[in-house]
Formats: structure tokens, sequence, C-alpha cells
């Protein structure tokens, strides 16, 4: 086993790794892709039955499950692509322009 | 925990830095999820490599190494050899991963020696057919026709003016007990072949189209419809080659072939087919080469080859 | 300790059998594939117990290599001039990486025009690539910075790639004695490579060669340039450990004990002869003989090249009036390599000595008692040009 805390390393006062190594934490999570975005999906969910296929198509992995069992992307993160939209079966979802 | 049959858990986080409907992100997910928890991945330089792990971020949640450009299957051979030596030969899944540009140019000749060896790994080409990452450049994978920065529709050119190289061939060619052609169009036939092609013992390989909006300059929202469109028309077949053998899975019939025009259509890369005005002799070109090479597949699976 | 006549090429393979690398991956080049052979038939045989990858290029060879390094595997691999050549890609991705590969060059010439025979142009031209270059002059040493180069690279304190460099043909394929020790001294010397910073395991994953955008290289880059630098403690530590575990078994085959340069008779010398590799062996004939007619000249061989040994090489050299290099190697519309290395290492030296540089053996072209002598002379009576090329 690696112990972490002997890969930090300090150079310039900058805090980097021995071989710029990291630990698989996916870390990206903190870069909140959703300001990338200038239209959201907006779901209707009188229409969505749960069946997950917005889940499996989305690029970013970041469409979750809602307690009731259906759908709904994270905002943080959604770039607007709008692939949900396009295949969602049931056409519950529609792309709405970001005001800003 | 399952929601369509695939598995819940993400190992490929939110936040990575591909384009908005990228298809190989889409390619990703799924093959991670296929590959679970107990895997070494190793990635060739591309998109995927580049937009997932801007140090000091990263967006994977498996052992991942990148290498260079040219050698994840060399470098997946290594590891297959240090886990043998370690004695965890066959326990953990070795997947390499892709882009076309790696897979049929420049990685081609460490494919081929790792695949003649006969290490136990699964080498998967997220095809997006062309050098995305460093702007759309044309590859061994770039299908006729196509225009890229360095195949440009001109004057006296239509693009690209070779067919696409058959790599799966060549791989089953090599013994491989399993090769497959995926679509990310039809994601539980991809995630059924990835699947069976990590469990099977041996080289196995899978190509995987993922639809890249910017390279084929296609709406976003429609990455997946022109992933499916282009099994639809013939022009991406799905297949699978098992122990020599073929097996079409779709289209099974020549006369169930959507028109090549309503995939080509939709994609900026091919936009010079129809204006100023319709390209009958390259469209016609394509038609039947596609025709000729299903009725091929088609033929092999029926007589068993 | 058993003394045997053998190749040199062999008894590196005997080294690395002994070292016992989990992986072997290596692709066959002129002068190399007796090691590579010999390491098939211990496997072959049952001697081995290593995973040997038959691999379809150099290029195969080194990646494959990281690949097992970074799986927390002992990796080795051999090859030399194209090969090497070839392998340049990866070997920056490899010593950038911080994986402790380590490799044998049996150095070979480069084409164009295509030769087998020997210079040092092949791994001097790799001296950027961020791996420790050690040269060895005789089959003893072959052996002996083989087992220390594993010891080396695989400390935390360095974990940088290395490579013990060898003339091939003149000492690759040359019969000497050598002295070997018993498994047991050696595995007591070298034991099992634990990997420090990284791995490729499902239990703790880790992400190894992200990409490094512009705010983050320049500090990677340093925290390297740092390990390769302190590394020349660690080296030299190693050959002291090594010179206690294992005492010369058969004289003038290697240093009393080992550093990183060997000092002939420099003590009272005036001018000092500078090379690396087999042809000190003929260096040392023509000292012996000069000494004899009374002329104070002497040896300063370097072991270690990279790092850079600067002030080994100032102590070795603080009495001596003019230093000759001697050098297999040439940097096309510069100075000599070497040279040019002195040059920066005395540029601030009061009392520099006068330097001379000479290009010798290029292509496998003999180094003969004559060669040297020439050189001697030229030097002791300042005849010729700063760079004079020995045909």
């Amino acid at each position: 086993m690696i112990d972490f805390e002997n890969v930090k390393l300090k150079v310039n006062d900058k805090e980097i790794t021995i071989g710029a190594v990291l630990m698989s934490d996916g870390s990206t999570r903190k870069n909140k892709t959703g300001a990338w975005r200038s239209k959201r999906p907006v779901v209707d969910f009188e229409r969505c039955t749960g069946c997950g296929v917005c889940w499996s198509l989305c690029p970013e992995g970041c469409i979750e499950k809602r307690s009731d069992g259906k759908f709904e992307a994270d905002l943080d993160y959604c770039k607007g692509c709008g692939i949900c939209a396009n295949e969602c079966p049931r056409k519950a979802i529609t792309m709405v322009m970001e005001e800003k | 925990m399952a929601i369509l049959g695939l598995p819940e858990e993400e190992y490929f986080a939110r936040g990575h830095r591909a384009c908005a409907g990228c298809g190989a992100a889409i390619a990703i997910r799924l093959i991670t999820k296929a590959a679970g928890r107990n895997s070494i991945l190793i990635e060739s330089t591309g998109c995927i490599e580049v937009v997932s792990t801007p140090y000091p971020e990263t967006a994977w949640r498996l052992p991942w190494i990148h290498g260079a450009f040219e050698n994840p299957a060399s470098i997946a051979s290594g590891i297959c050899a240090a886990l043998k030596a370690m004695g965890k030969e066959d326990k953990i899944n070795v997947v390499a991963l892709a882009g076309d540009g790696s897979a049929y140019d420049i990685g081609f000749g460490h494919i081929s020696g790792a695949f003649e060896r006969g290490h136990n790994f699964t080498f998967i080409c997220y095809d997006n057919e062309a050098y995305m990452n460093t702007g759309i450049q044309r590859s061994g994978a770039t299908p006729y026709g196509a225009a890229t920065t360095t195949s440009p529709a001109g004057k006296i050119s239509i693009g690209k003016e070779i067919w696409k190289k058959n790599l799966v061939h060549i791989l089953a060619d090599h013994g491989s007990p399993y090769v497959a052609t995926a679509s990310i169009g039809y994601l539980t036939d991809a995630y059924r072949k990835i699947k069976r092609a990590i469990e099977t013992k041996g080289p196995t390989f899978v190509n995987l189209l993922a639809t890249c909006p910017t390279g084929w300059r296609s709406p976003t929202e429609k990455s997946i419809e022109i992933a499916r469109l282009a099994v639809e028309t013939g022009i991406y077949p799905l297949y699978e080659i098992i122990e020599g053998r073929h097996v079409i899975n779709r289209p099974k019939n020549v006369s169930d072939l959507k028109p090549v025009e309503d995939y080509l259509k939709i994609q900026g890369r091919f936009r010079h087919l129809f204006r100023p005005e319709k390209n009958e002799k390259a469209i016609n070109f394509i038609r039947e080469r596609v025709k000729s090479n299903l009725e091929l597949l088609i033929e092999h699976a029926q007589k068993n080859l | 300790m058993t003394k045997q006549i053998m190749e040199a090429s062999h008894a590196i393979a005997e080294a690395v059998r002994m070292a016992k690398p989990a992986v072997i991956a290596a692709y066959p080049i002129t002068p190399q594939t007796h090691i590579v052979e010999r390491l098939s038939e211990f496997i072959a045989d049952g001697e081995l117990d290593s995973e040997y990858i038959r691999v379809e290029s150099e290029f195969g060879a080194i990646s494959a290599c990281l690949g097992a390094s970074a799986t927390g595997t002992r990796a080795y691999t051999a090859t030399c001039s194209q090969g090497l050549a070839l392998m340049n890609e990866v070997l920056f991705i490899v010593s950038g990486m911080r994986l402790p590969v380590c490799m044998t060059v049996v150095n070979r010439a480069l084409s164009a025009p295509i030769s087998i025979w020997n210079d040092h142009q092949d791994s001097i031209s790799a001296r950027d690539v961020g791996w420790i270059q050690m040269y060895a002059e005789t089959s003893q040493e072959c052996y002996d910075l083989t087992l220390m180069q594993f010891k080396i690279s695989e400390d935390h304190r360095v974990l940088t790639p290395s490579m013990v460099c060898l003339d091939g043909f003149t000492l690759s394929h040359v019969y000497e004695p050598v002295d070997i020790p018993a498994q047991e001294q050696v595995d007591k010397f070298l034991p099992r490579y634990k990997p420090y910073h990284a791995i490729l395991d499902p239990e703790q994953p880790m992400t190894l060669g992200p990409i490094g955008f512009p705010s983050e290289y320049m500090e990677i880059r340093k925290s390297q340039i740092d390990a390769i630098e302190d590394s020349l403690r660690v080296i030299e530590e190693v050959y002291n450990e090594f010179s206690d575990s294992f005492p010369v078994g058969i004289k003038k085959a290697r240093p009393e004990r080992y550093f990183h340069v060997e000092e002939y008779q420099l003590e009272d010398a005036e001018i000092a002869l500078v090379a690396m590799g087999s042809v000190c062996g003929t260096i040392k004939v023509v000292i012996d003989e000069l000494r004899k007619k009374g002329e104070r000249v002497g040896l300063l061989k370097l072991i270690t090249y990279r790092p850079f040994p600067r002030q080994a090489i100032k102590d070795a050299l603080k009495r001596v009036e003019k230093v000759a290099v001697l050098e297999k190697a040439v940097s096309p519309g510069g100075d000599g390599p070497i040279y040019c290395e002195f040059s920066s290492l005395f540029y601030d030296s009061e009392d520099r000595p006068e330097l001379r540089d000479f290009i010798i053996g290029l292509g496998g072209r003999d180094v003969s008692l004559e060669h040297i002598k020439k050189i001697y002379e030229m030097t002791k009576e300042g005849k010729g040009e700063k760079q004079e090329w020995v045909f």
C-alpha cells in the first residue's frame, strides 16, 4: 500500500506529488461545469416514468435518481447538451434557454 | 443496484472537461461500469486522457495509467505480466482504452504485438473517427467522404477518399477469441459486448462508435441519435466475431437499411456531399459499398464463417 | 563468491537473474542479444522465475516495463543504438513518472550510416532523458553495477530509472574472469522491490500520468531534477555498501571501493586523461608505460555519468594542469558533449586546468595504445586544435 502522505512534496511553495501521481478519487467534482451551458433540461415529472434512459446517456453522469424513482440533472454540472431531452422515450424533457 | 441493467456506481466522475454531448464520455461511463471496481485501466493520449486528468484533479475512481499515445497495448502487456508474476493472473480486469487515432494508426503495431502474444486483456477503441483532441485531423478510421482538417473538402476533393480501415477483422485474424463492433446508439448492446470482451480470456477487442459533435459538426443533442443512424443505415453494422465466427446483430437485412443520406446529412463533416448540390457519385459509392460490405458480413454469418 | 570466466553479456544476465526482476521485456538488437538470449535460457530451464515478454519493438519493451513497474514489480530491459533511440519518447515518460525501471545499454553507434560497432553516441544522446547513467570498464563492473542499479533506482529517495552502459563487442563479447557472489548475499544486499509512490491496484486506485498544465509542470520537473541530483548521495551509499558486502575477488577487475570516479595514478599527475568504459583498460596500459618513462600522467575514469559527479571530478583533478577529455560521442554543430560538461564545471575555478577534447573510436574504430600515446603527446606539447579527431 502507498502512504499518500509520503508522496506529497512542496516545490516553490506549491503542493505537488512525486511523479504527479493522484489518488483516483474523482476530484474533478470540484469543477462545476454547469457554468458552461446555455440551455438547461426541464423535466415534466407527470410524463417521466423513471425509465433511466436519460441517466444512462448523460455524458457527465450528472443525472440522479430522486427519492420518487424519477430522474433529474444536477445543474451544478449539466453542460446543456440536450441528449436527455432528445432521447427521452416519453418526451418528458425540454431544453430551456438560460436567462443570464 | 442497477438501472436499465447497468450498475449504478459511477467510476468516471462529473466535472471532467469533455465537450457538451461528448460521445466518448458516454462510452467511458459505460466501459467503466462494465469493467467494475476490480480493474486496471490503461489509456492512450487523446481526448479522454486530457479531459479526465487535469492535474491535480482526476475524474477517475479506478486504477488508471496513461503512458504515451501509441502504447496502451504494450503497457497493458507489462501489467498482465506483472500481475502474473504477483500471482494475480486473470484475477483483475486489464482494460486498455484508446481513441481511433491511437488504435488504428500510431498504436496499431503495438496492439498487433499484444494480440499476437495473447495477453489476457481487453482493448476498447472509442472511435470518433479522427484525431479529435488535436483538432479533428484524419485518421485511418475516418470514413469515406468525411471532411477533416487534414482531409478537407475542397474544389477538387471530397474529403477522405479512402474507405475506413477495418481494424476489427485484422484483430480477429490475430486469433482473438472475441471482437465486436458497438455503438453508443445501442447502449445495452454495447454494455453486453464490453462485458463479454472483459470476461473472455485472451486478447479481446471492441470498437465502440462514439459521436463527436465538435468534430462531426453535429448538434450536441443528437449524439446518440447519430450513433444509432450509423447502424440503421448499415454504415456501421453491429456484429461480433466469436472464436472466428461471425454473428450479425443489426441490421440483419440489406432491405432493412435506412438511406445513407439520413445519417450523412445531419453532420457538418459530410455537408459538402449535399451543398451546393448533392454529390450523387460519392453518395452512391458509399451506398453501394455499405450494401456490399453488409452482404459479405451477412453471408459470413449465415455460412458460420 | 565463485570465480568464472564469462562474457560480459553473460555476467550481466547473471546479475539480472540474481536480482530477480518480475518482468523482462526486451527486443533483440546486436550486440545486446547475448544478454536477452541468456535470460531466456535461464527462464526456459527454470533458473529464473520472470515473465519474459517478447515484445514487438523496443518501444513496446520500454512501455511494457513502464506498465510492469507501475503495477509494483521490478522490471528490466536491455537495448542500444537504434533501439534506445526508438525508446526515446518513453524514456522521458518513465523518468517523469519516477518509475525505477532498470536497463542495460550495450553501447553501439547510431545510423546513418548504420553501424553495429561501439561508440557512446546512443547513451550520451540520451543524457537528457532523466535516467541515471553508469559506465562499466570490465565484465566484473558490468556484473556489479547491474546489481547496484536496482538498489539505487528503487531507493525511495531516488525513484529514478537507470541504465548501465557497456561497450558493444569490445566489452560485451569479451571473456574475462568474474567473481559472482552467492544468491543469499545478493538477496541481503538487494531486497524485494517495494513501491513507494505509485501502484496500479484496485485496492488503492491511483491515477498515474495526468496532464501537467503550465501552472504545475515546472514544479513537477524541478522535483524530478532535485531527486536525480540528490541521488549522488544515495549512489555513493550503495557503492559503499556494495564494496563492504562484496570485497574484491579478482584484482584490477574493479575498484577496491566503488565511487563516482576511479582515479588511476592521478595523485601527482600533471596531465589527466578522462574517459568512460572499456577504453580505460587501454589507457591504463599506456599510463603504466608512460609512468615508467617518468611521465606524470593519470586517468580519471567516470563511472557515474548522470547525475554528473561534479565535486568528485573537481576533487580528483585539483592538482592537474592539463585535462584531455576522450569521448566516443559528438554533438554535431557544437562542442564535444563531455568536454562541454567539464568546461562548465571548471569555468568559475581560478586555477582551472587546460582542457582538450579528443573524439575517438566512433562507429567502432579501434582505439589503440598508439592513439592514446598520441593524445598524451598532443596534450603535453599543446599541439592541435581545441577539438581533435583521432582517426
